[in-house]
């Protein structure tokens, strides 16, 4: 059930895991390193910052020696025009056209802006970029994204860093069902059942970094992640059975002495 | 000349290239990417393209994030 059979189709290209994960927060990058190994991830996000002459080692060489597909993201712009120099500068230093972009609308909700990520995306996609934009959890936003050219929409499931879980699985539910790009649950989830929600309300694969990097033992969270991502997924393509107010049966209802 | 560099002021001879600029900083050019006064200048042309007096010259890379 997690192989190929299944795969993750993002802009033309397959993925066997649903996982994608962030490298902020953690530790070390030897703690990253572990945890990126459990979690099966064959896509991760890192920022792009100005160079510092100072620091060693590079979560590129992590990426690398796993074989892990970079994803860069814009985050820290405010602007279309900062997130759309930042997207170029990271084509330029990491040879992808890939983007997970992110415009931020102010510093203390994090929240993205939906005017300035729909007028980036479309420079973007006229730039040829395959746009991952992080927005609300904002059906008609996520079908203009859709329809301006993204490959996937990223609905969040609450803001970023803050561990809710999906404050309003009912829009994400109204997201899944209008789109026919992937969804990716991104930002907000705090531990495994969050995950497994994600993708038992139809999401393709979630996006996540806190929950695994600073956990208390991040490795362990990020097999817990991997495992709920795969159940959620599962439990999705099986079909849940209705909710009902009453009990029913499962055994015979003949009377047992007949 | 004066150019700032990643945000600090700093002092070049006149005709200095992008890549000389690159090198005061780090002796890397994988995962490296440039821009001068908000454009991408391509790694191919760091060699050939020449600074001028007050250029803004971002050299960035990529770190832990998202």
């Amino acid at each position: 059930m997690n192989d190929m059979d299944d795969a993750l189709v993002i802009g033309g290209e397959k993925f066997s895991s649903r996982l994608i994960m962030g490298t902020g927060g953690a530790p070390s990058l030897d703690v990253l390193d572990r945890a990126l190994e459990a979690s099966g991830t064959e896509l991760t996000t890192v920022a792009m910052r100005r160079l510092d002459p100072a620091v060693q080692g590079s979560v590129l060489d992590v990426l690398r020696r796993r074989g892990i597909k970079v994803l860069p993201n814009t985050a820290g712009c405010f602007t279309a025009g900062e997130a759309v120099l930042t997207a170029r500068l990271a084509r330029e230093a990491l040879e992808t056209n890939w983007v997970k972009l992110e415009v931020i609308a102010d510093e203390r909700t994090l929240l993205p802006d939906p005017i300035e990520t729909f007028d980036a995306a479309e420079r973007l996609v006229a730039d040829g970029f395959v746009v991952l934009p992080y927005i609300g959890d904002d059906p008609a936003l996520a079908r203009r994204l859709e329809q301006a050219g993204c490959a996937a929409v990223m609905p969040l499931g609450a803001p970023i860093g803050s561990g809710l879980g999906i404050r309003n699985p009912h829009s994400i539910e109204l997201i899944v069902e209008a789109a026919s790009v992937p969804v990716i649950l991104d930002a907000g989830l705090g531990t495994a059942s969050d995950a497994a929600l994600a993708m038992e309300l139809g999401c393709d694969a979630v996006l996540l970094a806190t929950a695994v990097t600073r956990a208390q033992r991040p490795e362990l969270m990020a097999s817990a992640m991997r495992s709920a991502v795969e159940a959620g997924r599962m439990a999705r393509l099986a079909g849940r059975i209705p909710r009902r107010r009453y009990a029913e049966a499962s055994s015979p209802s003949l009377p047992r002495f007949a | 000349m004066k150019v700032t560099i990643n945000g600090d002021a700093g002092e070049l001879p006149d005709g200095s290239t992008v890549a000389q600029a690159v090198r005061m900083l780090t002796a890397m050019t994988s995962g490296v990417a440039v821009a001068v006064n908000d454009v991408v200048v391509s790694k191919g042309a760091w060699e050939s393209t020449s600074l001028s007096e007050n250029d803004r010259v971002e050299v960035l890379t990529a770190v832990q994030g998202g």
